[in-house]
């Protein structure tokens, strides 16, 4: 497989704190790859870095220049009130070698095209926020894709979204990867995504791991990259995380199960 | 019909309903940005640090438009350099920065002891005042402006809707800011003396906002707000005449009489449409 991106001992900062260090990472065509850690470790910069807006200040990158990058932000991070409709939005990565402003009948075609097979080929003259979480999604993915990209970067594709939301968007991700797509993501759901995803790369400013969930969401793995004890229990062949919350539990030994004929009283 | 265009026939109404007309379009034009990006007060802000200038050039006895220009330059610059860290909000940096320069050019009058440009006018603007150069000085920067806008449309609008990412899509989000900065203190730098510092703030604002509550397509709000741009420095100076009234708080007028019809239009819309068309995205 071709090498989309190579990191080789590469050293990234903002102001005088190092927000990644020494990180050795290669992602060619075709991966799938997740990237997990706790907030601040570095998640984000690292898709900047990979994306080519963020310089490293040791080491190198290395990178095939003629792979067009996509890049999909957190939904969080948009301005939902911003006056921009759904074909506006995605026409905004147009940018290459058009003067006027309307759209040509190339762009308008390749727009329509990507928008059908997202499933959001009827909401062009939508309004961005009258939209539901998973077409939201879809609509940034569209505008990514419109780039015809041979390397899609996800900031937390299902960050803030309800489950069905999140089976909706997983289900688009691994569609677009079974295209031929290589797919950089960051996480924080270590059960619903990370576990299923074929590799992983445990960061927390340095890269702690990386391999298939199996080998990376051990008990261990998992301290050294977020800096608390988490249990990890089998299911089915996949790790699951467990995550115990002392003061809770404490508070659920004093409730004793109900027993038929009370009502919400400890027997 | 001769009543009608009574006005007309003095060359000061002409040039004054003309410079007008096209400061309205202008400022609809670039207070779309302006707006957008959370930067209402920047109209305001930069005219005092324009007014730093104008000091500071007549300390140094050099051309107003050379000082009033390059001191807008890199008050505006530094706004969207302080703004872009997040650090602090872009409405905290004009406020720094603008009032920092203002109060130089306060100290350095104090020092002069003298400065003899019309206050009264850099505030209010002076209208029907205004000789066939300011007019010609306006219609060029209006001209550029536009012509900027067009070319580098998608750039503008990629860079106020999702900074990073169109940065990570390769575009120069620098260059467009540093553009925006140009565009605003050209702006300000030609309607000060003829609109004043108060109007230019007002019509940054007004058109864009009724644009906005019009519509939620970004190129329909560009457009409204260039055509209520125009319309109301057109109106206002024409309805100044009759009602003899100041020119520029006129045309302010229109504008706020405009929002006032535009507002209840969109309280009217937001009521017929269904809630689960509004917000469905909040599930």
């Amino acid at each position: 497989m071709n090498e989309l991106v190579a990191f080789d001992k590469v050293t990234c900062r903002y102001g005088k704190d190092p927000v990644l260090v020494n990180i050795d990472l290669t992602v060619s065509e075709g991966d799938f790859v997740g990237i997990v850690g706790p907030s601040g470790s570095g998640k984000t910069t690292l898709l900047r870095a990979i994306a080519g807006v963020v310089r490293p200040i040791a080491g190198r990158i290395r990178r095939d220049r003629e792979a067009t990058v996509g890049y999909v932000p957190q939904v969080e991070t948009v301005n939902w009130y911003f006056p921009v409709t759904v074909r506006e939005a995605v026409m905004m990565s147009r940018i290459d070698g058009r003067v006027v402003p309307w759209a040509s009948e190339r762009d308008t075609r390749d727009a329509d095209e990507v928008l059908e097979r997202l499933g959001i080929g009827d909401l062009g003259d939508r309004h961005i926020r009258e939209l539901s979480g998973g077409q939201q999604q879809r609509v940034f993915v569209a505008r990514a894709m419109l780039r015809r990209p041979r390397l899609l970067l996800m900031d937390e594709p299902t960050s803030g979204v309800d489950v069905r939301t999140r089976h909706d968007v997983m289900h688009l991700i691994h569609e677009l990867h079974h295209d031929g797509l290589a797919i950089v993501l960051t996480t924080h759901d270590l059960n619903g995504i990370a576990a299923h995803l074929p590799r992983l790369v445990c960061l927390n400013r340095e890269v702690i791991a990386v391999g298939r969930p199996q080998e990376v969401i051990t008990p261990d793995v998992l301290e050294r990259t977020y800096g608390a004890p988490l249990e990890v229990l089998s299911h089915g062949g996949m790790p699951v995380v467990v995550e115990h919350y002392p003061e809770v539990e404490e508070v659920d030994r004093t409730v004793v199960p109900l027993r038929e004929g009370h009502h919400g009283h400890p027997a | 019909m001769d009543t009608l265009l009574e006005p007309f026939r003095y060359e000061f109404f002409r040039n004054g309903i003309a410079v007008a007309t096209l400061s309205g379009a202008l400022c609809g034009l670039v207070g779309v940005y302006v707006v957008l990006r959370g930067m209402s007060y920047v109209g305001h802000g930069l005219s005092h640090a324009i007014f730093g200038g104008a000091v500071l050039s007549y300390a140094l006895a050099t051309n107003f438009y050379l000082g009033a220009g390059v001191t807008g330059l890199v008050a505006a610059l530094l706004i969207l350099l302080v703004a872009r860290r997040r650090s602090i909000g872009a409405d905290a940096a004009i406020g720094v920065i603008t009032s920092s320069i203002f109060a130089i050019g306060v100290v350095i009058i104090s020092v002069i002891g003298t400065f003899t440009r019309n206050f009264e006018a850099a505030l209010f603007g002076n209208v029907l005042g205004v000789s066939p150069a300011d007019v010609a000085a306006v219609a060029l920067v209006t001209l550029a402006t536009g012509l900027t806008v067009f070319l580098r449309y998608r750039q503008l609008l990629f860079t106020t809707f999702d900074p990073e990412v169109a940065e990570v899509s390769g575009v120069s989000t620098v260059a467009n800011d540093v553009l925006l900065a140009i565009m605003l203190t050209a702006l300000i730098t030609v309607c000060m003396t003829v609109l004043g510092v108060t109007l230019i703030a007002a019509m940054l604002v007004i058109p864009p906002v009724i644009g906005r509550l019009l519509t939620d397509s970004f190129h329909k709000m560009l457009w409204i707000s260039v055509v209520v741009g125009t319309v109301c420095g057109f109106v206002g100076v024409y309805l100044s005449y009759y009602l003899n009234w100041a020119s520029g708080p006129a045309v302010v007028l229109t504008a706020a009489l405009l929002f006032v019809i535009a507002y209840g239009v969109s309280s009217v819309k937001r009521r017929l449409l269904p809630e689960a068309a509004l917000d469905t995205h909040v599930e």
